[in-house]
């Protein structure tokens, strides 16, 4: 069982979390990931990491309810305890393997979406202490779905853009990663997390500028220890595995295409649980699954 | 006419076909104490007991029948337990007709004496008289950590608690059992009745067990020997991600593992309306293998509701599955489609399975493994229709502990090479079980296991002799 030290409500429908968990504190790396389980009958759920503290044993973790599970997750709340917490699994980030001398001469470009701000955050922080600067691009669609912008600007260079322009600049991420170019930055290397429709289109947008890209992919996961093979995906013409090999992919070599239509596999069957889980005892049948006698 | 009756084994009840293709209930049900008695009384006691050769961990056999024969299930419990940490297991899932039962002298003329039923009835009677194996409590304090708790790595921590070490078994998962837990399916062998308990008999021993710990990750083997001050590791991490056959239309929707699709089911219970992790299984589903892993998925398909094909591209003599899994597979109406192979998945517009284009073969001269090689035939081939497809076609070994392991070598395979005595490349590192010899049995991990636990000790002997 693994304590929570923390846990709020950040911006829109995020949540926030500190977890107890020295193990993983001990040695995860920005770019790798946890799998979360909340009791006996709970899914294993991946989480990408967003801050680590090693002395005191702590995991910090910003995640989106999005179905029975998530759900589940987030009406957790200081001092309850986490069923199962394992990880750090994936590779880290290609950056944590890059000799510091080399980053210093990156231009470096983060290009952040919704919820993934959260691992751009790990990231960003950590190229912040070894003395290497970088450029964050935090996307949301509103005001109020921007998240760790102040937590984020201690630790590089912040541009905010919102798809309705009701904060920062207006318009997604790609508009503004094009701005800043016509602006006169000069970048060499992009990483970008986010919605797996966000990623696609900024990889294109990078292929234009010849700007080497990564992206997390976060494909539909089970053990997540490289064991049942459903996070494949077919980066350079070639099945890889997320849990394994990645979650870090070459943005330009991955068939996004194929990664979102295997994402929606199991979109039906979660919406009709999610109802389930939501409506309990009054549920009225609405899932189309139960036959409405429940 | 006993002479007659004595060629027979005694039959073992199970469940009726048609009612166990829709529950996940266990298919055979045991022997009753008359019946294992009976059943008993047909051993030959061989002064040379063949039997125990053809046993990956030795059970002394003869020995635990006799007992069996004059009711003493006490003592037949003792005499299995002293070679075997997981009995309730091993009765249910070896092999036998290939190992004890293959030798058994009975064999030559009638039918071998069934010794797994007879071994599952005196664990099964020990678990219901809640006996346990000795209890021990770490006298000598010298630690040894294992890595994985599935049958390899629980033997392994078993025997060398017995000897009083102090153990240590690290899963990666958030439930001990490995293999036994995630890919054997409830009807085969139930998880919380028998795996359950059996894991439990293991730490009874005085074996501590770490869930969640990815050695590789969250602790590398290095840290365990020195920061952590084990003596010695044992690797028994198991098979790791499965393969595919790379034909077009492998990454539709609906086209899955088994290792997913089991796993899924087993270790997640997607099959159960109170557990949040869910299955998609369709309607017409094909499996593509012919080992036990594809038995086993094909048989959880049926229990959810499918009809279910079995494309194996050799002929039924090659099916490597168990004879007694093919058997049931078939009482519950599984339909094998055997010298075929798949070309390709057929899908929709929005890249759901619809088909699958397969091909018939025919068997051309023997390969290396000493299988009469598949040859396509030319023009054969036809389409069968379905919404689901389950690749059953065995697995490559997990990266994670190779990759981060300095010094341990791998082969071609990158399997881990251990020797027969699974000592590795690196001093005070064992390994064994599928992580050494890709995919295999349960027995077989067993007794690499039980050999590692072996040479663990006498290392560790030597090692603080010699201080």
């Amino acid at each position: 069982m693994y304590k929570i030290l923390e846990a709020r409500n950040l911006a829109g429908p995020n949540y926030e979390m500190l977890v107890e968990a020295p193990r993983v504190a001990a040695r995860c790396l920005p770019g790798q990931f946890v799998i979360v389980k909340v009791g006996e009958e709970g899914e294993r759920i991946p989480l990408t990491i967003t801050d680590y503290d090693r002395e005191k044993g702590i995991i910090e973790l910003v995640y989106q309810p999005i179905g029975v599970s998530t759900s589940r997750l987030s009406q957790l709340h200081e001092g309850d305890f986490i069923t199962d917490f394992a990880g750090p699994l994936g590779q880290p980030s290609d950056l944590t393997r890059t000799p510091i001398e080399e980053l210093k001469k990156k231009k470096i470009v983060f290009v952040a979406g919704g919820v993934g701000t959260a691992p751009v955050y790990c990231q960003a922080k950590w190229l912040h202490e070894h003395g290497v600067e970088s450029d964050v691009i935090i996307g949301a669609k509103t005001k109020d779905l921007v998240m760790l912008e102040d937590k984020m600007k201690k630790v590089a260079n912040v541009y905010v853009t919102t798809d309705d322009g009701s904060y920062g600049r207006t318009g997604m991420v790609t508009r503004c990663l094009e701005d800043l170019i016509a602006e006169g930055h000069v970048y060499d290397h992009c990483v970008c997390i986010g919605p797996m429709i966000m990623m696609k289109f900024t990889c294109l947008t990078t292929r234009k500028y010849g700007i080497h890209t990564v992206v997390s992919m976060n494909p539909i996961m089970v053990d997540g220890t490289g064991m049942c093979g459903a996070c494949r995906l077919i980066v350079g013409g070639e099945v890889r595995f997320a849990c394994v090999d990645g979650p870090e992919f070459d943005g330009h070599l991955v068939d996004f295409d194929l990664a979102m239509k295997r994402q929606t596999l199991y979109k039906t069957k979660e919406g009709e649980a999610f109802l389930a889980w939501k409506e309990g005892q009054t549920h009225s049948g609405g899932c189309g699954q139960c036959g409405g006698d429940k | 006419m006993a002479e007659i009756k004595g060629l027979k084994r005694v039959p073992v009840r199970e469940q009726d076909p048609k009612v166990r293709a829709t529950n996940f209930d266990e298919v055979c049900l045991g022997y009753s104490e008359e019946e294992a008695v009976e059943e008993a009384g047909r051993c030959l006691h061989c002064k040379n007991p063949k039997c125990v050769q053809g046993c990956p961990v030795s059970i002394s056999i003869p020995e635990f029948i006799a007992a069996l024969k004059l009711k003493d299930f006490d003592k037949a419990y003792d005499v299995i337990s002293e070679s075997s940490s997981l009995p309730a297991v091993c009765g249910r899932v070896c092999p036998q007709e290939t190992q004890c039962e293959g030798q058994c002298i009975r064999g030559i003329k009638g039918d071998a004496v069934s010794i797994g039923k007879l071994e599952r009835f005196v664990a099964d009677w020990a678990k219901a008289n809640d006996r346990h194996m000795k209890c021990y409590r770490g006298r000598q304090g010298h630690k040894v950590a294992v890595i994985g708790s599935g049958p390899s790595g629980l033997t392994c921590a078993g025997d060398l608690a017995k000897q009083g070490y102090d153990v240590t078994i690290f899963e990666a998962l958030h439930k001990a059992g490995g293999v036994l837990v995630y890919g054997i399916p409830e009807f085969r062998l139930p998880k919380d009745k028998i795996v359950a308990k059996e894991v439990e008999n293991v730490k009874c021993l005085g074996v501590k067990i770490e869930t969640n710990v990815i050695i590789g990750r969250s602790v590398t083997i290095e840290d365990l020997l020195t920061k952590e001050g084990f003596d010695a590791v044992y690797i028994g991490s198991g098979a790791g991600l499965p393969m595919f056959m790379n034909i077009p239309g492998e990454q539709a929707k609906g086209v899955f593992s088994a290792n997913e699709f089991l796993t899924r089911n087993n270790l997640m219970k997607a099959y159960r309306d109170d557990y949040d992790t869910p299955i998609e299984c369709g309607k017409k589903v094909v499996v593509v293998g012919g080992g036990n892993v594809a038995m086993d998925a094909a048989r959880t398909a049926l229990r959810l509701g499918a009809e279910v094909h079995v494309v194996y591209r050799r002929s039924e003599a090659e099916l490597p599955a168990r004879k007694e899994e093919v058997h049931h597979a078939k009482e519950e109406g599984i339909q094998f489609d055997l010298l075929t192979n798949p070309v390709e998945i057929l899908t929709d517009d929005k890249d759901n399975v619809t088909g699958m284009k397969v091909i018939r073969m025919e068997l051309g001269e023997p390969d290396a493994s000493g299988r009469r090689r598949p040859v396509p035939v030319e023009g054969s081939e036809f389409e069968i229709e379905c919404d689901t497809v389950i690749m059953a076609l065995g697995t490559r070994p997990n990266p994670l502990i190779s990759s981060t392991t300095d010094g341990l070598e791998t082969n071609r395979k990158k399997c881990i090479v251990a020797d027969e005595k699974g000592e590795t490349s690196l001093p005070g590192v064992f390994a064994g079980g599928d992580a050494v010899t890709g995919a295999a049995t349960v027995i077989l991990a067993m007794g690499a296991g039980k050999t590692a636990a072996k040479s663990i000790d006498e290392y560790i002997q030597k090692k603080y002799a010699a201080q």
